[in-house]
């Protein structure tokens, strides 16, 4: 029963950093069809922010709260930088282009900030401080459930419910929900659909910086190459659950931690993957367009 | 367009038979041209950038000693960023500017994919790094040697390690599924059945990369294994021996020679202390080792990087050998590697006939205050 | 020349790119030596490079739009060598200049570069092939590789096991990887767009990993060397030779391949193909068989990355599964989006520009990725239909006062190139 719940827990830590991730990709697709494919290296911009600034303010002594909230904030804050700014220059120009054009625009733009970090920084692992502490009411269970996979949940949690509140009742969320729906009806109630796309990406990246946070203090490394798996398996799961749908983003990268985890656990994990991309197929087979996907309409 | 076509397939065909029928030209020799190829850019560029430096070191010093009988040493060096079929193009533009014999290549996959085009052309190769068992004990390369004992010493050192001086049985095997990590386990794998004095009671392979490995993590805690066996590099090792840390886990974990790597060291920082792994035996002592590695710091203004005795060792063995031929024929050169003793910052050396150096094998060394140190 | 409305733009864009580059280009940190390394100077290169490119754009942009008013409103813009190819005698011309060049391309350059362009060649079929699932037939495929190393494996497992040599190992190679396609075509059928594309990225992952993990199959992550070069009628070749056989056996393979493309694309599958990339409802309204439609799609896009396939083993002699990932995908999915949809041409072109490109930048060494990625996306931008887009036949309604035509009479709309 133990090692069930061990799997559980090691399941739903990699379902929520996915969770943090695959939102961005939803909330873009949900509002310009867009498959972002530089979002991977959005959340690895948003870890390495953290890690230079962490890394600074430890050389310089500040006490280790001040440096995961001030770490935290910089990651946000460059993080949703870069996702304006290659909005701006990669889709924008391309808002009225041919559907593929944007998506090997965003491939190139991948690969660019992927070289750009690798040449700015190095191609050597670099340890990660730990930001996040063992805390000592968690150690009894401590060999069940380590204290950085409570705190990603626990982030994880609070993250999503701000981001559920948002989008529910802030004018800004409607103004997403608005834009995704319709984006020529939304022009002509008077939403500024650029600027709501533009905040997208700022939110969309923000997750993802913290989702970049979280998990390399869990894992304790970081490299420029990190963000590309990632990016991949989030994009895997935001199409499970339904791509375009929020909670269906959620859904999804939850099952796909879980089935990593339980096929491991209790098969192998030569095939982890081949499992996590078959369950894909099989839903996709029965549900089209994911599990809480609406089914496109179609014109007749 | 039919018309077009059939004159195209026409003139295609006939030009192939001219070239056929071009006979191969041969160039005056007057340098010894020395081939450097290996990973010099790219995510695995620090494995392979050490040996341009090592084989640069040892010409210059022949060049100013008046050369190899009495001809200047030429150096050409090219990437292959560890990609088998960039290796092919790499080698072919090597065999193509009449390269006499080279240095590398630094990953086994890519070295595999090059050699036919070598043996093809009768070029001597030496490899300081790859350490997969076909370039030798398969006897399709007869062109190849190394100075890195092969991947079928080293399971074999790493499992005895951990059965005879630990005396652990319970034994997990995880590798990273790549191309060295996974024949790595597999030899493991076996040894420990041959051997019947453990048990292996996990045999899995992770995927590179992964976020984290708490799935694979607890089935090692689950499996009851006293002593986790790796084979792979070390950016998955230190995920895995954090996780381990952190779930409270006390095991031991042994691993190969591309975790011994100070980048571990650096990464998994206190999770790294008591982590054994198997690298190119102690040469610290060795008075060529420690000249080649001050001769590094004159040139370069830093610390040699992996495998760079190994690479510095097989230039001298391969220059060596064209002096003591005195022809750049592969015939005579192999003759003489396998029947010369040469002294090298990896011990004197000579190659038996599959190719693999004589003299050279793994020791274990173990994590100590953030160094590797020899394990006792 | 510049407004002091733009000038100030300009700088509060490079003042911007310093703020964005300010982390992660000044600041290096070493955590072990606790050393901070502030790279300042880096910000001001930035900030220049920045200042300049950015009122580049903006003469670039305000020059264009002179022209633009200058010309008035004048109609699609054909490419000049779309021009060439619409006259039959110009169209004999450049085959002939590009065939002469092709033929005696290797008696003038090193074994190298033949070696470079043979690889190009393998990347323009591998785009043709692509290019009738996602061009012509609408399918977004991202798991292209997979039939590639279907092709792969094909050969150099029968070679391994049985001893078979390239030519009988071809057809088998292709037509496997067209089963395969098949294979993936039935689950996908009912799949649209961007749902068809993550499945068929899991298809092609799929693929690796077992070929990685199965290795009594597969020999592993080990691959399978020494497999044979294309055999010269039971003759081994040399080296050299070898090399210049398998250039022009893929000169060859890139002329039937655009040979048969091109009938395809006119035939009626072909136009069934654009009919349900164009609409699927109002394809299959017009007695179109949707699913056999985009089966054939995906078994002859296959068909010819299984030829590239056996091919690409041949020419290396050696395969192992890290050589089919994602990103080999995402390059030809490149070279058919960049060299324009559903155009031949475009893909050719494409094909030589992504895969020359790289081995050309290696002037920059370090910097050739970085400059690769900046160059895709600055393509995109400024051609997003891609630098051949394809066009479309055009039919033009003349009213004749002749009465002889009226039964042929159909008003075809004219349609502009998408």
């Amino acid at each position: 029963m133990d090692y069930f719940i061990e799997l559980l827990f090691s399941g739903l830590t990699r379902g929520s950093i996915y969770a943090l991730i695959a939102l961005g990709y939803t909330m873009v697709y949900g509002i310009i069809g867009l498959i972002n494919f530089a979002h991977g290296e959005i959340y690895m911009i948003g870890a390495f922010t953290a890690f230079i600034v962490a890394t600074v303010l430890s050389i310089y002594g500040f006490p280790l709260l001040a440096i995961v909230i001030i770490a935290g904030l910089a990651a946000v804050v460059w993080a949703s930088s870069y996702g304006y700014t290659v909005e701006k220059i990669a889709y924008k120009p391309l808002r009225h282009a041919p559907r593929l054009s944007p998506l090997i625009s965003a491939i190139g733009m991948s690969i660019f900030l992927q070289n750009y970090v690798l040449l700015s920084q190095t191609s050597d692992f670099l340890p990660f401080p730990a930001l996040i502490p063992d805390f000592a009411f968690m150690e009894p269970v401590a060999h069940i459930v380590g204290s950085t996979d409570l705190a990603i949940l626990v982030t994880t949690v609070v993250v999503m419910l701000i981001l559920t509140l948002l989008i529910k009742f802030s004018k800004l969320g409607k103004a997403m929900r608005a834009t995704s729906q319709d984006r020529t009806m939304a022009t002509l109630v008077g939403i500024n659909v650029n600027r709501v796309i533009s905040a997208t990406f700022i939110v969309g990246s923000s997750l993802a910086a913290i989702g970049g946070l979280l998990i390399a203090s869990h894992i304790g490394q970081i490299n420029f190459y990190i963000g590309f798996l990632a990016g991949i398996k989030a994009f895997t799961a935001a199409v499970l659950g339904g791509i375009g749908s929020i909670p269906g983003a959620v859904l999804g990268s939850l099952i796909l931690g879980l089935t990593e985890s339980f096929a491991t656990g209790y098969v192998t994990s030569d095939y982890e993957d081949v499992f996590a991309f078959t369950l894909l197929v099989l839903i996709l087979i029965f549900k089209p367009s994911g599990l809480l996907g609406k089914a496109a309409n179609q014109k007749v | 367009m039919k018309y077009t076509l059939r004159g195209k397939l026409v003139a295609s065909a006939a030009c192939v038979f001219v070239a056929l029928s071009a006979p191969a030209l041969s160039l005056a020799e007057d340098t010894i041209r020395f081939g450097v190829a290996g990973a010099h850019s790219g995510d695995l560029a620090s494995y392979g950038l050490p040996s341009v430096n090592a084989a640069k070191l040892v010409i210059d010093k022949v060049n100013a000693n008046g050369g190899i009988n009495g001809k200047k040493v030429e150096l050409l060096v090219e990437d292959d960023v560890c990609k088998p079929e960039v290796a092919t193009n790499t080698a072919t533009k090597l065999v193509s500017d009449k390269v006499d014999v080279v240095l590398g290549h630094i990953c086994s996959g890519a070295t595999i994919a090059a050699m036919p085009i070598y043996k093809d052309a009768g070029v001597l190769v030496m490899s300081p790094s790859a350490t997969s068992d076909e370039l030798t004990y398969s006897g399709n390369y007869p062109n190849f040697f190394r100075t890195i004992a092969p991947n079928a010493a080293q399971s074999p050192a790493m499992v005895d390690f951990a059965i005879d001086k630990l005396g652990l049985t319970k034994i997990a095997i995880i590798h990273d599924k790549g191309d060295y990590g996974k024949p790595l386990a597999e030899g493991a794998k076996a040894h420990v059945e041959k051997g019947g004095k453990g048990e292996v009671v996990l045999f899995e392979g992770i995927t590179p990369g992964a976020m984290d490995y708490g799935a694979i993590v607890n089935k090692i805690k689950q499996s009851g294994a006293e002593v986790v066996v790796y084979g792979g590099y070390h950016p998955e090792a230190s995920k895995i021996v954090t996780q381990m840390k952190k779930r409270r886990m006390d095991l031991k974990f042994v691993s190969d020679d591309g975790v011994k790597d100070d980048t571990f060291i650096k990464v998994a920082g206190e999770a790294a202390e008591g982590v054994y792994a198997a690298g190119p035996q102690d040469n610290s002592k060795n008075p060529m080792a420690l000249a080649a590695k001050e001769e590094h710091k004159k040139a370069f203004g830093s610390d040699p990087g992996a495998f760079f005795e190994g690479a510095y060792a097989a230039t001298v063995a391969m220059l060596n050998a064209i002096e003591k031929a005195g022809s750049t024929d592969l015939a005579a050169l192999t003759k003489v590697l396998r029947t010369e003793k040469v002294a090298t910052p990896v011990g004197g050396i000579s190659f038996d006939e599959k190719g693999d150096a004589i003299g050279v094998g793994f020791s274990m060394y173990v994590v100590e205050k953030g160094n590797y140190v020899v394990a006792q | 020349m510049f407004s002091r409305k733009e000038l100030k733009k300009a700088i509060l864009t490079s003042l911007w790119f310093v703020f964005l580059t300010m982390p992660i280009m000044v600041i290096k940190v070493d955590a072990i030596e606790r050393t901070i390394y502030w790279r300042w100077l880096n910000s001001l290169y930035m900030a220049v490079g920045v200042f300049t490119v950015y009122l580049l754009i903006r003469l670039y942009q305000h020059r264009k739009n002179s022209r633009q008013s200058q010309a008035g409103e004048s109609g699609p813009s054909v490419g000049f060598l779309h021009r060439l190819l619409q006259n039959p005698r110009q169209r004999l011309l450049l085959f002939a200049v590009v065939g002469a060049v092709v033929v005696i391309f290797p008696h003038f350059t090193s074994t190298y570069q033949v070696n470079v362009m043979t690889t190009a060649l393998m990347y323009v079929m591998l785009g043709l092939g692509l290019n009738i699932v996602v061009g012509l037939a609408g399918l977004l495929d991202l798991g292209f590789v997979a039939f590639y190393a279907v092709g792969a494996y094909t050969y150099a497992l029968l070679n391994l096991h049985y001893g078979l040599g390239f030519w009988a190992v071809l057809p088998i190679g292709g037509l496997f990887a067209a089963l395969f396609g098949i294979i993936l075509g039935f689950p996908v059928l009912r799949l649209r767009g961007d749902y068809l594309a993550i499945v068929t990225l899991g298809f092609g992952e799929i693929i690796r990993l077992v070929l990685e993990n199965w290795g009594e199959f597969s020999k592993g992550p080990s691959g399978i060397s020494n497999i044979s070069r294309p055999g010269f009628f039971g003759i081994e070749l040399p080296l050299e030779q070898a090399i210049l056989y398998t250039y022009y056996l893929m000169v060859l393979f890139v002329i039937i391949t655009i040979f048969v493309v091109n009938r395809l694309q006119d035939s009626r599958l072909g136009r069934a193909w654009i009919a349900l990339r164009e609409d699927e409802i109002a394809c299959q309204a017009m007695g179109i068989d949707k699913h056999k439609t985009k089966l054939a799609a995906f078994s002859l896009g296959a068909f010819w990355a299984g030829i590239v396939g056996v091919m690409f083993a041949a020419k290396t002699t050696f395969v192992n599964p890290a050589s089919f990932t994602f990103l080999e995908s995402a390059i030809i999915l490149s070279i058919v989006v960049l060299g324009g949809m559903g155009s031949i041409i475009g893909v050719i072109f494409g094909a030589l520009i992504l895969i020359l490109l790289p081995e050309y930048l290696r002037a920059l060494s370090e910097y050739r990725m970085l400059a690769f990625g900046a160059i895709l996306v600055c393509m995109m931008i400024f051609r997003p239909q891609g630098l051949f887009a394809n066009i479309r036949r055009h039919y033009h309604y003349h009213k004749k006062d002749s009465s002889e035509h009226d039964s042929s009479g159909q008003d075809f709309p004219k349609s502009q190139p998408s």
